[in-house]
């Protein structure tokens, strides 16, 4: 996984709630078995039309949002399915952080599982953002920094944000989380050994 | 000691280790695995030489990409067919038990684990979806994970995690005649939102939920994460263990009186503190329908489409003014009245048995109407079986339903089952995303009665005003087997 240290880019917004996995990638470009590749699919329905022509009237598909790095989005993003290929085709299109005042469960760990870091901000802070993406005319950049915890687009909006220290530490460091679990091996095979001699079970 | 929950206890009992930034690492009973999310899982373990810890606790089988058609036929999507051989070669490769479609035993994964008796009570279980809720129906702490978790879990046999916070769901007073447990879930769905419980595992209480059959409790616990939540849970009881009582995979002989005994423990001790709490009237109930794009833009069945006065930010307005457009629906229209054009009868919510029976007993002796394509898609090949010796098949068929193979199918539309743009849909799965159950179809949730009775009159209806007072329910038939899965070994013999 690439490290997130600090990352500045360009931003666009996209002010829907609820947005849920199904649009963010559909169910037509989950029959693969690889990973990578699925930029293409994202938000596939909201972006062309049946006869798979361009929607001028999508946001993402606007020509300042050409090289966004950073999406600002509404409450409850990537709600729904599992599909981690929702958090690949965002990666996958170039998108390195999404901001929203709330994520859904599965897909914050998702996104943290792939160096793309979903931060949380405030409902009015993310009202601000889209404000402020508007009137540059979508040409507009943040700058995220992970290790300070904040966010800022140099011309007055500077805001913190809070991530669990875990999170934060797995995604400054770009570690790999299965190795990091492995170098516990001992503590596992102690605890199924507890188990099995019935100091330790499902219920215990 | 501290009064802990049902969840609190669960969790306390597969925490191995704290780690030194504050999350756990929690130890995994049962993965469940299936063929459109691990494949990645799978090449990554293959790429890092890793092997999986515990296979004896992982059990695979495709729902999601199947065909619901003719299982002699070969599959007609090269690129789905490619991806059900990958189940089947990582299975092979890493010594994992795989229920593929030859199997008796093949069905939707949340069908399955249940029906075997894989899913107890007080285990953790993982699978690459969403609605691995539908598991903590046993009292089990059961949650859906993303790919590179389910290739952690593979390769540890456990998951770090951060600890949900607790969320009681209270149900006081009795269901009316026509209300079931998937108006009770999708009331409570739309009264807290779909983001209601984000962060939280649910334990659903209260005489209602404690007079559910197991199946009706696996329909709650499955819309779970429709309300946010990582996790739905209920304490296990009587109905719990008879349920498990000699199913292929639940303890036997002493070993299965030792597990009741420990399970019985199972339960909220009184005084245990929730992190939030809801309480509900169950008999203020009525059927639900959805009438947007997002299980909480549900409303009872005698309502309408609301008006966007009613509701109070720009952001609500502008999604209800979006999904009414999608839908096709002007605000302060009768939901009882609208056409539809299909019926699902299917998914990990309601495609057991009881959902069966159910929709068959609104059937009984009526057609489906002539505009109206109704298609029944059994959740396990064991719940075929079953419906098939109970004579419900035949019923479906005469009344001019479809009666398919085992799978996720128009749930999610990952095959050929899905609506053509425009088409609207009585459907008694679980998400009526935009495009889900096919790009421009138009999905209204609802239980398997009100699919029924909308199948026969052609648009959505209140399943209250037929007279089911004369239909006896529909009971196993004396002669059936009962539910018990007959194993053929590994690999999917038959």
């Amino acid at each position: 996984m690439e490290p997130f240290v600090r990352h500045s880019g360009k931003a666009v917004a996209l002010p829907r709630d609820n947005v849920d996995t199904d649009q963010i990638i559909p169910k037509q470009f989950l029959k693969g078995v690889e990973r990578t590749g699925l930029g293409p699919a994202l938000f596939y329905d909201w972006r062309y039309g049946p006869d798979g022509t361009p929607n001028p009237d999508f946001e993402l598909n606007r020509s300042s949002a050409q090289g966004a790095s950073i999406l600002i989005t509404g409450a409850n993003f990537g709600c729904g399915s599992s599909r981690e290929h929702a958090a690949w085709a965002l990666e996958d299109a170039g998108f390195r952080a999404i901001l929203a005042p709330s994520f859904a469960d599965i897909f914050f760990a998702n996104c943290c599982q792939n160096g793309l870091l979903p931060v949380r901000l405030l409902p009015q802070e993310i009202d601000e953002l889209f404000r402020r993406v508007q009137a540059a005319g979508g040409d507009y950049a943040l700058t995220i920094d992970l290790e300070a915890q904040g966010v800022e687009d140099g011309h007055g909006f500077r805001t913190q944000f809070g991530i669990d220290s875990y999170r934060r530490e797995m995604l400054l460091r770009g570690l790999d989380e299965i190795g990091r679990t492995l170098l516990e091996e001992s503590r596992i095979a102690a605890f199924e050994r507890r188990r099995a001699i019935g100091t330790a079970g499902p219920v215990a | 000691m501290t009064p802990r929950t049902l969840f609190e206890k669960v969790w306390d009992a597969h925490s191995v280790h704290r780690l030194p930034e504050g999350p756990v690492l929690l130890y995994v009973d049962l993965h469940l695995v299936h063929e459109v999310t691990s494949p990645q899982a799978f090449g990554g373990l293959r790429r890092a030489t890793r092997r999986v810890r515990r296979p004896d606790l992982t059990l695979a089988t495709v729902d999601h990409n199947v065909p619901t058609g003719d299982r002699a036929l070969p599959i007609d999507d090269p690129v789905s067919a490619r991806q059900l051989d990958a189940l089947s070669a990582n299975a092979g490769e890493f010594g994992i038990e795989l229920f593929d479609l030859r199997s008796p035993n093949q069905g939707i994964v949340h069908v399955i684990g249940p029906e075997l008796g894989a899913t107890q009570p007080g285990m953790v279980i993982v699978c690459g979806d969403s609605h691995t809720s539908t598991h903590g129906a046993f009292g089990a702490l059961a949650f859906g994970i993303g790919t590179s978790e389910v290739e952690h879990v593979l390769a540890t046999q456990c998951l770090v995690m951060s600890q949900p916070r607790t969320f009681e769901a209270h149900f006081t007073g009795r269901l009316a005649p026509g209300v079931t447990a998937k108006d009770l879930i999708l009331g409570f769905i739309g009264r807290i939102g779909t983001a209601g419980a984000t962060g939280h595992v649910i334990e659903y209480t209260g005489d209602v939920i404690r007079a559910f059959s197991m199946e009706e409790r696996m329909t709650v616990c499955n819309m779970s994460i429709e309300a946010g939540a990582r996790a739905g849970m209920i304490a296990p009881d009587e109905t719990t263990f008879t349920y498990l009582a000699g199913r292929p995979r639940a303890p036997a002989g002493a070993a299965w009186t030792r597990a009741v005994e420990t399970w019985r423990q199972l339960r909220s001790d009184p005084g245990a503190v929730y992190d939030t709490r809801v309480s509900i009237d169950a008999s203020t109930l009525a059927p639900q329908v959805t009438w947007g794009t997002s299980p909480g833009m549900v409303t009872d069945v005698s309502g309408r489409v609301p008006d966007l006065a009613q509701f109070q930010t720009d952001a609500e307005r502008s999604a209800v003014r979006r999904a009414l457009a999608y839908m096709d629906l002007a605000p302060g229209t009768p939901l009882a009245g609208l056409r539809i054009d299909r019926v699902f009868l299917g998914s990990c919510t309601n495609a057991r048995i009881e959902d069966l029976r159910a929709a068959a007993r609104v059937l009984r002796g009526k057609r489906v109407a002539p505009t109206v394509h109704a298609m029944v898609v059994p959740g396990s090949q064991q719940v075929k079986v079953q419906a098939e010796h109970e004579g419900l098949d035949r019923l479906f068929r005469e009344a001019g339903f479809e009666w398919r193979n085992a799978g996720c199918s128009m749930c999610l539309g990952m095959n050929a089952d899905i609506l053509r743009s425009g088409e609207r849909c009585a459907s008694t799965s679980n998400r009526n995303f935009e495009g889900r159950q096919g790009r421009g179809g138009r999905t209204h949730l609802m239980s398997p009665a009100m699919a029924a009775a909308a199948a026969v009159a052609g648009c959505i209806v209140d399943v209250r005003e037929w007279d089911l007072a004369a239909v006896p329910p529909l009971e196993p038939h004396p002669l059936a087997p009962p539910l018990h899965v007959v194993e053929r070994g590994k690999g999917g013999e038959v």
